[in-house]
């Protein structure tokens, strides 16, 4: 049973951030999903039960890994040892937040869940959730991420979901979000919303941060165990920040670690092409809560870039913004270029295929490592795998055996 | 002005009026338009005919880029209008010159985050001095209003608060406690410009609201035809149309829309 490093006021406020900005057909829903959430929190055998469903269903504990030859390559003067979150049922750690998720819906009772997708990591978990627990499922993807994540939309169409593609706005993850919470104002009764992120209004950041600080609590007892202490620097990819704030949290109080959130640099900072919201956001409320947005002067906001469809988002949690204004947590960020170079270092080095979000936290790590003090141990959560990106890495890389395979394949149909 | 009062004013007493006025409304009519879509011209051609019909209200809607309590139609507007260019000053400027032609009060209607970025101070001032009389902002719950009940108070504008079928008694209490000018009771769940069959839950919450306000209560969410209009007589002392008149804009031009419109009024009783 985790204790929380970091508690939102009684308005589900971190500091000057999240809140709850919702429209008031939905203020009901939300009392009864707080409520609901409190009563599990406070239920030690609800956690055993998330934990046993882990174990049994998602591979968890998951290992940690020391990265020898990746070091190595960097120099070899610190230690990298990574949290192996790829591991997980459906490859990354989207899985503990759905099945935490849908135990909760279980315990309301509810029958149809629906949910967000940006890359459609988190599509297919709740897919898979949903299947597993008998659920009715729908998810909401942006034409544009359906469009190039398509064996994600397969799968969740397998698995038994129905995929809406959303064509407004930028059609991608935040206008996915919206069309959500425009069926949720509908369908509140028999419907959960499966949010995948530490984002959107209280009690959403909590509770998807709860679930996910099981990343963090395994990682720091297996840490212990390897090195008898606890690493000095750990590095997480940032998006809506979900497994950051899973790894990060419960290592919070032991203020010798330094903590990095590493953003979408996407053609770098001065392109204007990018989602590092800490670079270039501004405080302001959308979808729901309070957090620095990638926005306009009059709080419109901007299309973001990212070679990860994951981290290509307008906000960022609530959580981790007072965290950076704490200065508890660093932020810095990693452009697409240089996350393909040490996406196919970690596979040569280590053979270790990482999603392009997760990639992000090591490519940061590659370039600090000249500063990295001798001696360092620094841990990397490996977030996802990454089979998914399978078309996007190789468009990256140029690989024309591949183009070659695509042209004959669909010459073929 | 005194929204409460001007509104009251224009009622059958029969109805919830307090006077004879020339104008004896069984109910009185509140539109919309989306500033910048289909174009500011578009706009002021149909602000020109709410006057010809004798409108009673018009909210205003600023665009804003994530419009979540807002269902396809006004999404596209939203969108459209954006990319028409639409920022705070054409938007002030369409409220300005309408506050100089016409009779009607104006709301300004929009999401929170042009209230915050704007400063909620600055909001209340730009509204004021534009000619507006009070605001909705729907993904603003009176929890988080915070110094904006005192900045409106200060400026002398009505923000208006929403009812929704979905809230608890003592929700709906709270609300009506905190409301000014008149009270927006939603129709239905779900977002806006979807047709309504005006059942039980929609009588409910106009009476429910009762209990706890003596302002006059606006019904919208799906509200279209004049019949719309005249089951409400006796239950609601205001009707909301919004996406049916952009509907028919966008289907049978200015002629339709002025005809549409003219209906409207008629059904006021």
């Amino acid at each position: 049973m985790p204790t929380q490093a970091i508690n939102p006021d009684a308005s589900g406020y971190y500091g000057d951030y999240g809140g709850m900005f919702i429209p008031e057909i939905l203020r009901t829903t939300f009392d009864e999903l707080i409520a609901a959430f409190n009563e599990a929190k406070a239920d030690a055998g609800f956690w055993q039960s998330y934990v046993d469903v882990m174990q049994n269903y998602s591979c968890r504990p998951t290992p940690v890994t020391p990265l020898e030859n990746f070091a190595e390559t960097l120099g070899g003067k610190f230690q990298v040892f990574c949290k192996r979150e790829d591991l997980n049922h459906t490859g990354a750690h989207k899985a503990n937040n759905c099945m935490g998720q849908g135990l909760l819906v279980q315990r309301m009772n509810k029958k149809r869940v629906i949910a967000e997708t940006g890359a459609g990591q988190h599509g297919v978990a709740t897919a898979t959730m949903a299947a597993r627990m008998g659920l009715e499922c729908t998810v909401y993807m942006g034409a544009v991420d359906v469009e190039r994540q398509r064996p994600n939309v397969f799968w969740m169409e397998q698995l038994g979901a129905t995929v809406i593609s959303v064509t407004e706005g930028t059609a991608t993850l935040k206008d996915a979000i919206n069309a959500a919470m425009r069926d949720w104002s509908e369908s509140m009764e028999t419907t959960h919303y499966v949010l995948g992120t530490t984002c959107g209004p209280h009690p959403f950041p909590e509770m998807v941060a709860w679930f996910q600080s099981i990343i963090g609590q395994e990682s720091r007892q297996q840490m212990l165990k390897i090195n008898g202490k606890l690493p000095d620097k750990i590095y997480a990819c940032v998006g809506g920040g979900s497994n950051a704030s899973g790894v990060f949290l419960p290592f919070l109080e032991d203020t010798e670690e330094e903590l990095v959130g590493v953003e979408a640099g996407g053609h770098g900072l001065d392109s204007g092409q990018h989602a590092a919201r800490f670079s270039g956001g501004t405080v302001g409320v959308a979808q729901g809560y309070k957090t620095y947005f990638f926005q306009d002067d009059e709080g419109q906001m901007m299309h973001t870039h990212s070679i990860a469809a994951g981290l290509d988002y307008i906000g960022v949690s609530p959580i981790l913004s007072h965290l950076h204004d704490q200065k508890r947590i660093r932020f810095t960020s990693a452009a697409d270029d240089v996350v393909i170079s040490a996406t196919k270092l970690l596979m040569r080095t280590e053979g270790i295929i990482p999603a392009l979000e997760s990639a992000h936290a090591f490519a940061a790590v590659v370039e600090e490592a000249p500063d990295i003090p001798d001696g360092t141990q620094v841990l990397i959560n490996l977030s996802g795998r990454g089979d998914k990106d399978i078309f996007n890495i190789a468009e990256a890389i140029g690989d024309e055996k591949w183009d070659e395979f695509l042209r004959t394949k669909a010459l073929r149909k | 002005m005194n929204l409460t009062k001007y509104l009251k004013n224009r009622l059958d007493p029969l109805f919830g009026g307090t006077e004879y006025p020339e104008t004896k409304s069984k109910i009185l009519l509140m539109t919309h338009v989306v500033v910048g879509y289909p174009s500011l011209e578009a706009n002021w051609k149909m602000l020109e005919a709410m006057g010809e019909a004798d409108v009673d209200l018009v909210e205003l809607q600023m665009p804003f880029s994530e419009p979540s309590a807002d269902g396809p139609l006004f999404v596209k507007a939203n969108q459209e209008a954006l990319r028409n260019g639409i920022r705070w000053q054409a938007y002030f400027d369409l409220m300005k010159r309408a506050s100089e032609r016409f009779d009607f009060p104006m709301l300004m209607m929009g999401y929170c985050n042009t209230a915050f970025s704007m400063g909620f101070e600055n909001y209340c001032v730009n509204i004021r001095k534009n000619g507006g009389e009070g605001f909705i902002i729907p993904d603003l719950p009176l929890e988080e209003y915070g110094d904006l009940f005192e900045y409106s108070r200060q400026h002398d504008l009505d923000p208006i608060m929403l009812c929704t079928p979905t809230n608890t008694e003592e929700r709906l209490r709270k609300i009506c406690g905190h409301g000014s000018g008149f009270i927006y009771c939603v129709a239905r769940k779900g977002v806006t410009g979807k047709n309504t069959e005006l059942d039980i839950s929609a009588e409910k919450i106009l009476q429910q609201c009762r209990l706890y306000t003596d302002l006059p209560l606006a019904l919208g969410f799906g509200l279209s035809q004049a019949e719309d209009l005249r089951r409400l007589h006796g239950k609601a002392e205001i009707a909301i149309v919004g996406s049916a008149l952009l509907k028919t804009w966008e289907a049978e031009g200015e002629t339709g829309y002025r005809k549409h419109l003219l209906s409207l009024a008629a059904a006021r009783g």
